[in-house]
């Protein structure tokens, strides 16, 4: 254990801490900068530039020692990522939407790699239609690859949760990539107040990356190799998973220290009002602060709500997640995605996580909203819990739609306009 | 260029870093071709490999390899030998891998992954000036999935997807990519092609090339005994005659500037190296094809004409 000396001057270092106010785009480039990365393979594409385009600026200026190389295409950015990272480089990469499928299938190469590289999605709806605001449709795409997947609230959270996905990533009980996920826009883009914390914290935090045996002249080594039979790919399969399920203790051990040098603690899901909550929304990113205004507003006019919040997504707190909704009368599930024919992804997971638990809330209720960006007003929060609070003569499991009349309206109009009122409104 | 250290095949370097005994097929034309390369080397390489018949060169846990290997994606070795480059150079650069320690990094794939799917991935290395290798083993289809065809199948070749029928008697109706081309256009260092019959003009380009810093690029003619129906006992014999007939030209280009570097006084007819191959044998039988083989014979003469005008070479072709 630290002693409390240690702590209380370190406390003071926080109070010293730069407070810059930062895009999450900036923030996330500031990240790459503290942990000192060495590689950076990169290639543009909307909402994500500014990442690449803030550090290419960085790299040109002299003030952070590292190599950005822009590939041709995703593909070939997550190939270099990975083999760089095999090679003992601590890389850092970030893309979104459309590129983070282009390059699907070396996620899980860069999984069974075990490449500990941290590649940041800036989440934005998946085409068709195309368009550039975010959903979680992307990020959820990549959820069975074997990366870590940690979800951004605030800016904030995006430089502390790279920094956390560094740590947890390399560490030698782990070994595996980490997706820090952040909304387009909502986050890429607005400016937060962001603390920074100094580079000896972070050097004390985050040890340099010690790479398993990288290509080197005096030991040759072969990677990737083939495997015939599925018993040896089990055996590998089971390795990733048993890896991912430690990386949950890891996480909140990091986090610890992480806490004791910035006065941030994270953890794996978070609760917001939750002592005597009855009613609870259960959600992850950007919107969330939306949702914890709503909770505040309820409140006041004495509902008891609270509000959880998905941290770390991959792998997935199931325990820690029950044990934080049990007794609740009512709980309903935020999916800011559609699995078309199924409805909400998360949903799904979470009602998996209450099956075996005891008391767990009778209600249980699908709710999918803010797709393409689209906005989820306070409204919409609180006809959420009217719905938790008379659940009655709804099917939980089939999901609420999140979209208002006005918005119908929109829509028709604009049809209209373009002389398609008559077939398609 | 007279100063090389291989001037017959007795100084190919003894050192063996290709253990025999490992997955491949027997008669395979790549095996010699890999040898070499890792001699030439000195084993102080990391191969970056994309999905093809090699990639069963290693099955887990076990290697007939003294070097190393890096197995990527079908798309995107060229990206993978980028990202170990990069990862070298910037960790030496920071003081926290020693030079010494520094490994050559050679691309090593198929021709699927290298005319087909991994084109745009080898463009990209290319126009950065990557400083690596590129050894395209080129048995002109995708033979590692049962020999279908690619876009370094010859025009008229039997594939399990261009069958000759007696709708196309021709076989495969498309003809060559001429990626030796599409590299040189890029104007790297060095770009070559090779054979496994002529060892030591291989061994004497890739020391060439190991002179140049940026993309040196090999395409080897491969042999190809379960795709191109075979005895694997004739491997050698075919690329000899591949060489002779003028199917394979043997050159160069150092930035950008083409040279042969083996020419025939006189070209084989073509005709001989066909008829060693069963995925031309709807050439010949039931009956012959006299205007496919002529339309092969005549592309072949049309190539050497222009080169010995340009190079201004010592071959004799028939005329036009």
């Amino acid at each position: 254990m630290r002693d409390v000396k240690a702590i209380t001057s370190n406390l003071a270092a926080v109070e010293m801490m730069k407070v810059e106010m930062l895009t999450g785009n900036v923030a996330a480039a500031w990240a790459a900068r503290l942990a000192d990365v060495d590689y950076i393979p990169a290639y543009p594409i909307t909402p994500q530039t500014e990442i690449i385009e803030t550090l290419a600026k960085w790299i040109g200026e002299g003030v952070m020692k590292a190599k950005l190389v822009q590939l041709e295409s995703e593909h070939s950015m997550l190939t270099a990522a990975g083999t760089a990272s095999l090679t003992g480089a601590r890389v850092f990469t970030a893309t979104s939407s459309q590129g983070l499928l282009y390059g699907f299938e070396m996620l899980y190469n860069i999984a069974g790699w075990r490449a500990p590289l941290v590649l940041v999605n800036v989440s934005r709806g998946v085409a068709a239609p195309v368009t550039l605001e975010p959903d979680h449709n992307d990020v959820l795409a990549a959820r069975d690859s074997g990366f870590l997947q940690f979800h951004a609230e605030t800016c904030q959270d995006v430089l502390d949760l790279i920094l956390l996905a560094y740590r947890v990533s390399e560490d030698r009980r782990v070994r595996l990539p980490s997706i820090v996920n952040m909304d387009g826009f909502y986050l890429s883009f607005t400016r937060e107040p962001v603390h920074l914390p100094s580079q000896e914290m972070v050097e004390e935090f985050l040890p340099p990356y010690i790479p398993t045996l990288p290509f080197r002249a005096s030991r040759p080594v072969v990677k990737g190799a083939s495997v015939l039979g599925g018993h040896i790919y089990t055996y590998f399969k089971h390795n990733i998973h048993e890896s991912m399920r430690r990386a949950i203790e890891v996480f909140e051990e990091a986090s610890r220290h992480y806490g004791e040098l910035t006065g941030r603690v994270y953890r794996p899901v978070e609760g917001f009002y939750l002592e005597d909550a009855e009613y609870v929304l259960v959600m992850s990113n950007s919107f969330t602060t939306m949702g914890k205004r709503a909770v505040l507003r309820l409140r006041d006019r004495g509902v008891p709500a609270g509000l959880v919040k998905i941290v770390m997504y991959r792998p997935f707190p199931s325990d820690q997640l029950a044990e934080l909704l049990k007794n609740r009368k009512a709980v309903a599930v935020l999916d800011q995605n559609i699995s078309p024919g199924m409805g909400g992804i998360i949903y799904q997971e979470v009602a998996g996580a209450l099956y075996h638990q005891r008391n767990r809330p009778e209600v249980l209720m699908s709710v999918i909203g803010g797709l393409g960006g689209k906005y989820i007003s306070l409204e919409e929060f609180e006809y959420i819990f009217d719905v938790l609070q008379h659940p009655e003569g709804r099917k939980p499991n089939t999901p609420l739609f999140l979209f208002r009349k006005d918005e119908l309206e929109s829509v028709k109009r604009a049809l209209g306009l373009a002389g398609l009122g008559g077939e398609m409104g | 260029m007279s100063e090389t250290r291989y001037k017959t095949l007795r100084d190919v370097p003894l050192q063996e870093y290709l253990a025999p005994g490992n997955p491949l097929c027997a008669g395979c034309g790549a095996t010699p071709v890999l040898r070499m390369f890792l001699k030439a080397l000195e084993g102080r390489a990391v191969f970056v490999n994309a999905a093809g018949c090699f990639t069963l060169l290693h099955v887990y846990p076990y290697t007939p390899f003294k070097s190393s290997w890096m197995y990527t994606a079908f798309a995107s070795a060229p990206a993978g030998a980028q990202g170990i480059r990069d990862a070298l150079d910037i960790l030496i650069e920071k003081g926290k891998v020693p030079p010494e320690e520094d490994v050559k990094v050679v691309c090593f794939t198929g021709d699927g992954a290298a005319y087909d799917i991994g084109l745009q991935s080898t463009s990209g290395a290319i126009e950065r000036g990557l400083d690596f290798y590129y050894l395209v083993y080129d048995n002109e289809a995708y033979s590692n999935t049962g020999f279908q065809k690619s876009g370094a199948t010859p025009y008229a070749a039997a594939t399990a997807t261009t069958l000759p029928t007696k709708l196309q008697k021709e076989g495969h109706t498309g003809s060559k990519k001429d990626l030796f081309e599409i590299w040189r256009s890029h104007k790297p260092p060095y770009v070559a092609t090779i054979a496994p019959s002529h060892i030591v003009d291989m061994l004497r380009k890739i020391e060439k090339a190991s002179k140049y810093r940026g993309p040196k690029l090999f395409i080897s003619f491969t042999p190809c005994p379960t795709g191109w129906y075979h005895d694997t006992s004739e491997s050698i014999r075919i690329s000899k005659l591949a060489v002779e007939c003028g199917v394979w030209p043997l050159k160069e280009a150092i930035f950008g500037e083409v040279k042969h570097t083996y020419v025939p006084r006189v070209l084989k007819p073509v005709e001989e190296y066909l008829k060693t191959q069963g995925r031309y044998k709807h050439l010949f039988h039931p009956q012959r094809q006299e205007h496919i083989i002529k339309t092969i014979q005549e592309n072949i003469y049309q190539y050497w004409r222009r080169v010995a005008e340009t190079e201004k070479l010592d071959i004799i072709i028939p005329p036009a």
